[in-house]
């Protein structure tokens, strides 16, 4: 049979796992909702969580449909399309390709036509990533009763420690933007951007508190994002990047 | 029967749908290899996975007892299957429960960042699965070279208005890990493709000043 990266039972088993994945969201989503309610959560502070947390995930969605475009050159779009809304990211899945195609030397530059060189890549793309699925079943109540007993002992400490925890992330990012500043001017763009992004949100802060403009709140950070690529695009043709 | 409760039974549906979910990713593999009759054989997987594997594995175990205790139990089962954990989900509920005024942990904090995740979720699969329907019309607007220097700076983007939020509140924590970061990415500028190693390395470095700080009574 005639193998076409495109064809329509790729599409199809794809859809198929997607739609099972946006199965299980409404439904954790749906089962979150009326526990808040029976919490006695306001449902207008659930509502703002969805609408803002919805505004927050475009760019960072279309950058992920950027990733699926660069994928699908080679490997036609399902895969690519699946890969990335389900389990994924383009930091795995890209090395996952190349990693097969140089073992199988072949280049990344045209269209799989091969269907075992096709198979292979995401034989590699599932094996590589499938045991983040185990670890959370097998180790979640441990890693929380582990927290809980930190937190039973020393409540202050449990905060700090979950505090300190998303500090060290947000650092290594911060670093991650340092990387390239050796190749002159266009290697601070990023920083640039960083330090943008930083004053937009610093300006919402103050119009925040100062102002008690409230409903700035939920968005502060979807506008700064957004704010500082614009600012990026603007700067990178003018500092020649 | 004793009735289970909220808690015990978000590990139940979790557990339910996490397999299945693993059963469904399998079955692209599977059955593209029999419906087109091509097993690519032991060599070039294994070939290709020894490249990749050693490090995906300690970044999925690492990953998971990072952003496990941030994200809470639903939100758990849920992020890991929809991916994208660093660049999206985890922001997107540590903010949804900052805006809230809850903690990660609580009972509260569990609602809000699920709510968070299921929707960022729905989001993205929605806007990908438009994409890709819109390909056509839309691949000239995403490559255009204008557009390209906004996406390539997404990470300084979202993490400088994260940075404000975080650093701004607990800045004595913060000074070790990103000092050490900097200079560390300043000597090793080639590590920021393995940026996902080094989350654990920051967290463990921000973790141990903080006991020292609160020890000392500083925090």
């Amino acid at each position: 049979m005639k193998f076409d990266p495109n064809s329509s039972l790729l599409f199809v088993l794809a859809g198929a796992i997607i739609v099972f994945v946006i199965a299980q969201s409404l439904f954790f989503l749906i089962r979150a909702y009326r526990r808040g309610k029976a919490l006695g959560i306001d449902t207008a502070q659930m509502r703002k969580t969805m609408i803002s947390t919805a505004v927050f995930t475009i760019a960072p969605a279309v950058s992920i449909l950027l990733g699926v475009i660069t994928l699908s050159k080679f490997l036609g779009l399902p895969l690519p399309w699946l890969r990335l809304s389900v389990i994924g990211a383009i930091t795995y899945e890209l090395p996952a390709a190349t990693s097969t195609a140089n073992a199988l030397g072949i280049s990344l530059s045209e269209t799989v036509t091969d269907p075992s060189v096709y198979t292979a890549i995401a034989w590699v793309m599932t094996l590589g990533i499938f045991p983040g699925l185990i670890w959370v079943p097998l180790f979640i109540k441990k890693i929380q009763g582990g927290l809980m007993k930190i937190k039973n002992k020393d409540g202050k400490w449990g905060d700090l420690l979950m505090t300190a925890m998303f500090l060290g992330m947000i650092s290594a990012f911060l670093g991650m933007v340092f990387a390239d500043i050796r190749s002159g001017l266009k290697g601070w763009i990023p920083i640039f951007v960083l330090l943008f992004s930083s004053f937009l949100m610093g300006i919402c802060g103050i119009l925040i508190k100062k102002y008690n403009m409230k409903w700035l709140e939920n968005y502060a950070l979807p506008i700064s994002m957004l704010g500082a690529m614009v600012f990026a695009a603007v700067i990178t043709p003018m500092i020649g990047g | 029967m004793k009735k289970r409760s909220y808690e015990e039974m978000t590990h139940i549906y979790g557990r339910i749908w996490i397999l299945c979910a693993l059963g469904m990713i399998f079955a692209y593999p599977i059955i593209t290899c029999i419906y087109y009759g091509a097993w690519p054989g032991w060599k070039p997987v294994l070939q290709g996975l020894l490249g990749v594997a050693p490090i995906f594995w300690t970044v999925g175990l690492i990953e998971v007892l990072t952003f496990v205790p941030m994200l809470g139990t639903a939100s758990s089962y849920l992020a890991f299957v929809t991916g994208n954990l660093t660049n999206l989900k985890v922001p997107a509920a540590l903010t949804a429960m900052e805006n809230a005024k809850v903690k990660p942990g609580s009972e509260e904090g569990e609602v809000i960042s699920t709510i968070a995740v299921a929707t960022s979720s729905i989001v993205t699969t929605v806007i990908i699965a438009l994409g890709v329907a819109l390909l056509v019309p839309l691949t000239p607007i995403l490559n255009n070279p204008a557009v390209k220097p906004a996406f390539d700076n997404i990470l300084p983007s979202l993490f400088g208005g994260l940075a404000v939020v975080y650093v701004s509140k607990n800045w004595k924590i913060s000074v070790a890990p990103l000092v050490f970061m900097v200079v560390l990415f300043l000597l090793v500028p080639s590590l920021s493709g393995s940026v996902g190693v080094l989350v654990p390395v920051g967290a463990l470095i921000a973790i141990g000043s903080a006991r020292i700080l609160y020890k000392k009574g500083m925090l």
